[in-house]
């Protein structure tokens, strides 16, 4: 079958179009310094969370420890995350993950979800934030459990 | 009285190079080595366990050994490395006038391939190259660095802090964000040092073989995702310039042992 040159156009812009959205970040909104809204619409899973935090690919235990009693290497450049859910609201902690800039521009902590004016960022790393909105709430959740 | 003391402290204060906010006062500079367990340090001072002295063995081979169109070895030319080559090391990365811009010792040693032996460039990284860059700055070992001195080096030390200070990457965090203001903390369990470049090229037991800075610099940027700078471009050149001065003072330990 020969496919027209228009049609095999709509196939190319359509994957286009995926791709592009692949990258798109989901939109928010800050109200003071709390995002309030869950970025997938649900509340995230607190067990994948917390197999979030401590995988290295996350980057969260090279500079945070917590109450992870299985992992050796644990950073010591960021506060210890043991009590963050008394410290901060899920939708606080929401916003410190998302942008942690916002609060200190200095500051070390990666913005986890943003994908614009940053430098030289590796081929593999291009376009794309830290963390996806699936992973930023279930870290959230995870974080929230921690209690003293 | 204290007028004079003012005066005193704002000549000082004019006089003394200037220091930008966050890094690290001289006497305050510490090797890699003040960072390490003692088994490391025991690997690197113990000349029969030092890994990184099969490297400068061979480098002393390669030193006499005739190559390239022209027949002829480095000492040739420069004679004996243990005199001749003694504090060379602790000055590189130096300005090349024919080419206007700083050269790292390895650039010199191909250099002087092309220029005066007519051999091929010896690809960064392989052996060889280590093998020599080890055997001269090892003639270097315990002598004082002393690199960037030249004004001509200037601009090029200049644009190296600047890249040291620039966020990079998708993690976005500059060079200085963990070796200026957080050395001595932990990062995943492992210190983090101040990147004084005392020891290269230098054995490192994650790597299981001797490596150069330039290796080094590029596994930080990948460590930030960013992509890293290729071997020998100017922004490198650039980087370990200024690194060499910022360790002014520090005397060089080639082949350093690090984990």
């Amino acid at each position: 079958m020969v496919r027209s040159p228009v049609h095999i156009a709509a196939l190319i812009a359509a994957s286009l179009a995926c791709s592009a959205h692949a990258d798109e970040l989901v939109p928010y909104t800050i109200v003071g310094d709390s995002i309030p809204q869950s970025l997938t619409g649900a509340p995230g899973d607190a067990a994948r969370g917390r197999a979030l935090v401590l995988a290295r690919t996350t980057t969260c235990i090279l500079c945070h420890s917590g109450p992870f009693p299985e992992t050796r290497f644990q950073g010591d450049l960021a506060p210890d995350l043991t009590g963050a859910g008394n410290r901060w609201s899920a939708s606080q902690l929401r916003l410190r993950l998302v942008d942690a800039s916002r609060f200190n521009a200095e500051t070390i902590m990666p913005s986890y979800y943003r994908n614009d004016g940053l430098v030289r960022v590796g081929r593999n790393f291009a376009g794309k934030p830290i963390l996806s909105a699936a992973e930023i709430e279930d870290i959230v959740a995870f974080l929230a459990t921690l209690r003293d | 009285m204290i007028f004079w003391r003012a005066i005193a402290a704002a000549i000082l204060l004019v006089t003394a190079p200037a220091l930008l906010a966050g890094e690290i006062p001289p006497d305050a500079r510490r090797s890699g080595y003040s960072f390490m367990g003692p088994d490391t340090r025991a690997m690197q001072d113990d000349d029969t366990s030092n890994p990184g002295m099969l490297f400068v063995l061979d480098g002393e081979a390669l030193w006499s050994k005739k190559t390239g169109d022209a027949g002829k070895a480095c000492a040739d030319c420069h004679g004996d490395a243990r005199s001749g080559m003694k504090g060379v090391a602790a000055r590189y990365p130096a300005f090349d006038k024919a080419l206007a811009r700083p050269v790292t010792l390895d650039q010199r040693i191909n250099l002087c391939r092309a220029n005066h032996q007519q051999a091929t460039p010896l690809p960064y990284e392989s052996r060889d190259l280590l093998a020599l860059s080890a055997y001269v700055a090892h003639q270097s070992r315990g002598i004082s660095i002393a690199a960037g001195d030249d004004p001509q080096l200037k601009p090029f030390v200049d644009q190296g802090r600047d890249l040291f200070m620039q966020r990079e990457g998708q993690l976005n965090l500059a060079c200085t964000n963990c070796h200026d203001d957080n050395f001595d903390k932990r990062l995943a369990g492992a210190p983090i040092t101040q990147a004084q470049p005392t020891g290269y090229p230098l054995y490192r037991l994650e790597w299981q073989t001797l490596g150069s800075i330039e290796r080094r610099l590029r596994s930080c940027m990948s460590g930030v995702r960013a992509q890293a700078y290729d071997y020998g471009s100017p922004e490198l050149v650039a980087l370990e310039l200024y690194l060499m001065s910022r360790a002014r003072g520090l005397p060089m330990e080639t082949p350093a042992v690090r984990p």
